[in-house]
């Protein structure tokens, strides 16, 4: 994302923040043309998990434009097809990070419909059919996107969690786990080795390539509770656009809780 | 359909020639507001124990050029919400006409007690973002102040590109890097909000309208205030002056060209 949103081509090579720092040289062309970008990025992060029974969605609260923080508190993490102003009855998660203006109007979209369907169909929507929604939604903007990447949580037909994330023109994949936003290349290798056990061998089995990988499983869920707050601890410590607040939102098949930790607010 | 992507969906250059881009150019551009001309600056807000404060100085700025000093630019819309506007003056007066309309609707159709601020902010934010989306910005970043459905304090941003935001303390332009560190100081959090005094709210965004007037060249010493609550309604001053400034501090500012003592 962080190349992708209105920065310069030839400065982006070295690490760099997901706005654009320098200043742009329009002036070696010798005329100076501006015209209104209508996107903006407003930083973050979020990361989904799940597990046998459960799926987990978490997102910082720290909303930034470049390096100032607009508000401390301003949820990524929605209940969808639940009551207006509670939530209550939701059966599906929805994180959005990236443009905040095109993340609420996805939101808004996919819970009307999310409910609609109920109304029309007498039946909740499933979760494996709101994600196959979601990406139509997002395709159909495909020349003028939702500037965002979107994770969806809920639970499958056989009640195991179920994960689906995506990228702004509705590309879609079921997971275990997925990090997004600002944070998402330091906090998803962490997730790979700690979730999926990448690069994790059973000691002892042999020599080189004998050697055996260690199979990943669901883990339990305070377990992953406890990695999701050291993902956005460590986040918060690394990178400036995340921070002050850590909202997690678990589903099981009693419905959503919810749980809010302090972060950092340096 | 070869290897390269790009090329797919486009007439084959080896078999039509090259493609000729320039009919996919009508002849008249459509334009739309591409920057803001004349344009007012921060706006500052604050919540407190029963309400919210708002203040934003009277300058209407043409570039560098201090234009007009009598503009009004808190917009009062009931006795339960104000909008504070920053940014283009123009279209600052056509939100003003918008809403104006909405009110006069709402007045016709009315089931009793009229829109509250939350209900205002929501209706500003749709504005907002459908005109980004068309690619024809308002350019304007405003504040919502007043009180929501239970007749809590609301306070909430929204800007030209349909971003919303909400905070016990708010402030616009400038006012976001000079004068928010110094409100943050009177509530950080939601939770402080109970504590704070309308007197301290009131005299928080003061001295900030005074910081700004200090350091911010498109500020003037001008300024209207407001205080919205429940008992009061919207408590609205628009001729306002800027109190016990002091410059003692400019002597001793360095660089700009005073490098050297005179």
């Amino acid at each position: 994302m962080a190349s992708l949103l209105g920065s310069n081509t030839t400065l982006t090579s070295n690490p760099s923040y997901s706005f654009s720092q320098a200043p742009h040289n329009n002036a070696a062309a010798g005329s100076k043309e501006h015209s209104f970008y209508p996107y903006t990025d407003n930083g973050g992060s979020t990361l989904g998990i799940t597990g046998n029974d459960f799926a987990i969605i978490a997102g910082d609260t720290r909303s930034t434009s470049g390096y100032s923080i607009n508000t401390r508190y301003s949820p990524k993490v929605f209940r969808i097809g639940g009551d207006d102003e509670t939530g209550e009855g939701a059966h599906i998660m929805l994180s959005v990070v990236g443009f905040a203006a095109d993340g609420t109007a996805l939101k808004e979209r996919l819970n009307a419909i999310v409910k609609m369907y109920k109304y029309q169909h007498g039946k909740k929507m499933s979760v494996k059919a709101c994600a196959q929604r979601l990406a139509t939604i997002l395709y159909g903007k495909r020349f003028f996107p939702y500037y965002v990447t979107a994770i969806l949580g809920g639970l499958d037909e056989d009640g195991k969690g179920a994960l689906y994330s995506y990228d702004p023109v509705g590309s879609y994949e079921r997971e275990q786990c997925r990090a997004a936003g600002a944070a998402a290349s330091l906090i998803m290798p962490f997730l790979d080795n700690q979730v999926n056990f990448k690069n994790q061998y059973l000691p002892g089995t042999g020599e080189g390539h004998d050697l055996q990988a260690r199979q990943a499983e669901p883990l339990p869920r305070h377990q992953v509770e406890q990695l999701v707050r050291d993902a956005f601890t460590s986040a918060t410590e690394r990178h400036i656009e995340v921070g002050d607040g850590l909202q997690i939102l678990v589903l099981t098949k009693e419905g959503v809780e919810e749980a809010f930790f302090h972060l950092k607010r340096d | 359909m070869n290897h390269l992507p790009q090329a797919w969906g486009r007439p084959r250059d080896d078999v039509y020639g090259p493609y000729d881009a320039s009919y996919l150019q009508s002849s008249h551009p459509q334009t739309h507001t591409q920057q803001p001309i004349v344009t007012g600056t921060s706006v500052l807000a604050v919540k407190f124990k029963d309400g919210v404060v708002i203040a934003a100085d009277n300058l209407a700025s043409y570039g560098s050029l201090a234009r007009f000093t009598d503009v009004k630019r808190l917009r009062p819309f009931n006795s339960r919400a104000i909008v504070g506007i920053g940014g283009d003056v123009s279209d600052m007066q056509y939100i003003d006409r918008l809403l104006n309309s909405l009110d006069i609707a709402e007045n016709y159709s009315s089931e009793g007690h009229g829109l509250n601020a939350r209900n205002l902010h929501t209706y500003l934010s749709k504005v907002m973002y459908k005109r980004r989306s068309d690619i024809n910005p308002l350019w304007n970043q405003m504040l919502v102040a007043g009180l929501d459905g239970d007749d809590k304090p609301f306070l909430s941003s929204v800007d030209l590109l349909g971003t919303t935001f909400s905070s016990p303390t708010l402030a616009t332009g400038f006012g976001a890097h000079l004068a928010q560190p110094l409100l943050r100081k009177v509530a950080d959090d939601e939770s402080q909000v109970s504590d704070v005094a309308r007197e301290k709210a009131v005299e928080a965004v003061k001295e900030c309208m005074k910081v700004l007037f200090y350091r911010d060249a498109r500020s003037l010493d001008k300024y209207s205030i407001a205080v919205v609550t429940k008992e009061g309604g919207v408590e609205l001053k628009e001729d306002e002056q800027l109190e016990n400034q002091s410059w003692q501090f400019a002597d001793t500012i360095r660089g700009y060209g005073r490098t050297q003592e005179v």
